[in-house]
């Protein structure tokens, strides 16, 4: 009797660890199937659209990517013009975002009176938090039509090979790409120029803010020491700060770079949307991602499934741009330690 | 002689350069206030009980009552997909695979995930869900409201397993000892008290996530669709208040473009009051931390 | 072999005064391969407390930690030796985490309510491992909270959330959330380092009362703590067990150099 019970009561306490431990396992395969559908989402997407996509890149093979004819009604379909549009509008994206989001972060961490830097970087902030159709929107009815009356005219006339005088200027006569780059008779403000600035200022907040909070993990001995030889705050900041804090600089600017390539919405109103190639940046033009939203809905056949091409393509691009971001990013942190 | 010319020189160069950045700043300042000045006074103006109250069918005459049922919709749908499994998959991150190589390869394909293309998850998902619920249907192309949720679910997704991993990280490791020294077990562990210390902030990402996900329009385009009717069924295709923004501004006719700046401006407020409060809920939650 | 065994210090320093609960022979500990314990041999008697001091990183800290066996949450951490509660290695991995667990209690530096009511953080521990109801329960989260001598100032306020309490108050919750489970060992690692004065000489007292019925091992870098309410004291330095003794013999008459110069404060 006595046996039977201390047999019955040590297992109570072993039952219940048994059972602890198993719920413990269950818990841990149930979490980590969580997380391994993020795996899955990306993998999916990549593999989705590569599988959408099989047909016009096996029909059109390598000829894809570098033929610019895009025509519905001879189901032809070359990637070239959207391709372009992509890297052209991020790299104007770029081009302008980088010096403004350097000036930013510079002034919001040297530069403005403590007071005012909370309040400032949150309203720079609250423009990462705007959706994108409101970009589109406030491009295509408020930006466009002011940029074509008041930039445009300047442009063309003092950089374009094409002004409304008949005088081109010197610059467009010397330097070379130029006058190509501005002159073009396209009366609208939706351009791929038009575009790139729009989304310049989408990735403003983003390239700005991961600037100014790298660039306060910058040790203040470092600073101290260079003040203290007499340095200006320009000078600190560009030789001391900058180098210190180059490769997260870079991972900064790379993930703009990943926003600017995928964003689609703002870029769809303002683009133009005509599949040409020009060398003119006052013409317009179409992007991945305004081409895939432009012509998916009545698309079929052999067109969607350039499309879905397409889209493999703008994922591959902006995961590697997205990794590269990444890994400079960490970089900064493994120097701190983290 | 020479030396204070270079210290002119030098000192030139850096007042044009400090000047120069208060000029970036101004030109950022610029840019938010014309946009939210323009969606302010083109929205308002046109704001009034018809948005509210009729459905888009009627075009001028009508508003985006179905629109904002439908965002609502879709919105809580994604956030009811993605917080659950975002809140369990950041909890692995940060309690299981914290350190290991696994779990580092995660966290860094997340963070990947928050900026990819939406367009391209959209897509992903007219393949899964868009696709074969046509085939079942022998070819009516069934975009649902349902599509549209998981579509916003990709995207909220990482927004929150990131915020619930960062949030458990900073939950001190002798809660966990405190804990198991009580001979709790792990999963109890994990859901009655880390993610009970962490919930303001994990609530704060669950926010963010739906600011987010409340203004996207570009996933939406091929799995929700839109409508012009008003619809509770989540199989059908369903309207939301972005993409009703994004046809009524392509549309030649002003009366309708008005509309699209009044719904413009319901989105923006709703966007920003919503990153405002998350905001405020952090700000709270670290004071209360330390 | 070890210097303290070949110095042949009695593990038993206690022998006379009560039987053995933990038994500790030849415990080493690595952590990511480093040696963190030295061949520790001691036996902690029952219903007395063990003091174990020492300069921060002697290891003192590590051997507390072992005996719930707490540190194998974290990977890389690695025990071997034994220690014998009532007979039976807990070392062993075959020992019921369970076991152990409502057997060995712990209380932490800084206190750690848990998110919950004043109420919850007593019953929760309790309600894994008994099924109680209603009404048993409050009598055992009352028991608990007035052996830990918080009773008075929580009883109007139990539906309130445990952080709104003071540092002192949460430490003696804690407190109340171990012995609530009925363990045989308590074991506290630095209880009063992140009080103020008063709230330290109230856990203290609560120490001494709650001796009569748990076998307690406290660390403390606080030698008045140690001589205050120990019964005896183990100097540990450099992760060797160095002296264990009686805590008068301990602040008296040390046997041994290095723990002299550690108690008049020549180090340390």
């Amino acid at each position: 009797m006595q046996a039977n019970e201390a047999a019955a009561a040590v297992p109570i306490q072993e039952v219940r660890a048994h059972r602890d431990a198993r719920d413990d396992r269950l818990f841990g395969w149930l979490l980590k199937g969580c997380a391994l559908l993020v795996l899955a989402s990306l993998l999916g997407a990549a593999g989705a659209t590569l599988w959408g996509g099989r047909d016009a890149f096996m029909h059109f093979g390598f000829g894809f990517l570098t033929s610019s004819e895009w025509n519905p009604s001879d189901d032809v379909y070359g990637a070239l013009v959207p391709v372009f549009g992509t890297l052209i509008t991020s790299f104007i994206a770029l081009f302008i975002a980088v010096p403004v989001s350097f000036g930013i972060a510079l002034y919001l961490s040297e530069v403005a009176p403590p007071w005012l830097r909370t309040p400032v970087s949150s309203a720079i902030e609250l423009l990462a938090g705007i959706p994108s159709i409101i970009y589109g929107m406030w491009g295509l009815f408020v930006f466009a039509p002011f940029f074509a009356d008041h930039v445009k005219p300047w442009l063309t006339s003092y950089l374009g090979n094409q002004p409304d005088d008949g005088k081109v200027s010197w610059v467009a006569e010397h330097i070379p790409f130029i006058g190509r780059m501005f002159g073009n008779d396209n009366p609208f403000g939706g351009s791929v120029l038009t575009a790139g600035i729009v989304l310049a200022i989408m990735i403003i907040p983003f390239i700005s803010s991961v600037m100014r909070e790298v660039f306060q993990t910058v040790p203040t001995r470092l600073k101290e020491s260079a003040y203290a030889l007499g340095s200006s705050t320009w000078e600190v900041v560009w030789d001391i700060v900058l180098p210190y804090t180059r490769s997260a600089v870079i991972g900064g600017i790379f993930l703009g770079l990943g926003r600017a390539l995928g964003e689609t919405m703002a870029v769809t109103f303002i683009i133009g949307n005509k599949m040409k190639l020009s060398p003119s940046l006052l013409d317009p033009g179409a992007s991945i991602a305004s081409t895939i939203a432009n012509q998916f809905g009545e698309a079929a056949g052999l067109q969607k499934s350039a499309l879905m091409a397409l889209a493999f393509l703008l994922f591959v691009v902006t995961f590697i741009v997205l990794m590269i971001a990444r890994l400079m990013l960490r970089r900064l942190a493994h120097k701190e330690g983290r | 002689m020479k030396s204070s010319s270079l210290y002119l020189r030098r000192r030139i160069k850096n007042v044009v350069a400090l000047g120069l950045s208060s000029v970036a700043t101004l030109i950022g300042l610029i840019f938010l206030a014309w946009i939210l000045w323009e969606t302010l006074r083109q929205g308002i103006g046109a704001i009034n009980w018809n948005l509210f109250s009729k459905i888009s069918v009627y075009r001028e005459n009508g508003g985006l009552a179905n629109a904002m049922v439908g965002s609502l919709i879709l919105d809580l749908l994604g956030i009811a997909i993605a917080t659950p499994i975002g809140v369990l998959a950041g909890t692995w991150l940060a309690e299981y695979a914290n350190r290991t190589k696994l779990g580092e390869t995660i966290r860094f394909l997340n963070d990947i995930l928050l900026s990819a293309p939406s367009i391209v998850l959209g897509l992903f998902v007219y393949t899964i869900v868009v696709l074969p619920t046509t085939a079942l249907t022998h070819g009516d192309t069934t975009f649902s409201g349902l599509a549209g949720g998981i579509a916003l679910a990709l995207i909220a997704l990482p927004v929150i397993v990131r915020t619930t991993d960062e949030m458990l990280r900073l939950v001190p490791s002798t809660l966990r000892e405190a804990a198991l020294s009580l001979g709790i077990p792990q999963w109890k562990l994990t859901l009655q008290i880390l993610i009970r210390a962490s919930r303001s902030g994990i609530i704060t990402g669950v926010l963010l996530a739906l600011a987010r996900i409340s203004g996207e329009t570009a996933p939406l385009l091929f799995t929700a669709f839109g409508n012009n009717f008003l619809t509770f069924n989540p199989m059908d295709k369903m309207p939301s208040l972005p993409q009703a923004i994004y046809e009524y501004t392509k549309d030649p006719d002003p009366a309708i473009n008005a509309i699209a700046w009044a719904g413009a401006f319901v989105v923006t407020m709703f966007v920003l009051a919503l990153s405002l409060i998350s905001r405020l809920i952090l700000s709270r939650n670290k004071v209360s931390h330390d | 072999m070890t210097e303290s065994a070949a110095a042949g210090i009695h593990p038993q320093p206690a022998a006379a005064l009560a039987p053995t609960k933990l038994r500790v022979r030849d415990l080493n500990f690595y952590y990511n391969g480093f040696h963190a314990l030295k061949g520790i041999n001691m036996d902690i008697p029952e219903k007395k407390v063990t003091a174990i001091i020492g300069p921060s990183g002697c290891g003192k800290s590590t051997l507390l930690r072992i005996f719930n066996r707490i540190y194998a949450i974290y990977p890389k951490l690695e025990a071997k030796g034994e220690i014998m509660l009532d007979e039976e290695n807990i070392l062993d991995t075959r020992y019921s985490m369970n076991k152990l667990r409502s057997k060995v209690g712990m209380v932490f530096q800084k206190p750690v309510p848990f998110p919950m009511t004043i109420f919850e953080n007593v019953a929760y521990g309790i309600r894994h491992h008994e099924r109680l109801s209603r009404a048993d329960m409050e009598i055992r989260v009352e028991q608990a909270l007035r052996s830990a001598a918080l009773w008075d100032e929580v009883k109007d306020k139990l539906k309130q959330n445990a952080l709104g309490l003071s540092g002192g108050q949460q430490q003696r919750l804690c407190i109340a959330r171990g012995i609530a489970l009925k363990p045989e060992v308590l074991l506290l690692d630095e209880p009063t380092s992140a009080l103020d004065p008063i709230a330290t000489g109230r856990i203290e007292q609560l120490v001494e009362e709650l001796k009569s019925e748990y076998t307690i091992v406290i660390v403390t870098h606080n030698m008045q703590q140690a001589a205050r309410c120990s019964d005896l004291t183990a100097f540990m330095y450099l992760g060797e067990l160095i002296e264990f003794d009686r805590t008068e013999q301990i602040f008296t008459k040390p046997g041994k150099k290095q723990t002299e110069d550690y108690i008049t404060g020549r180090f340390g």
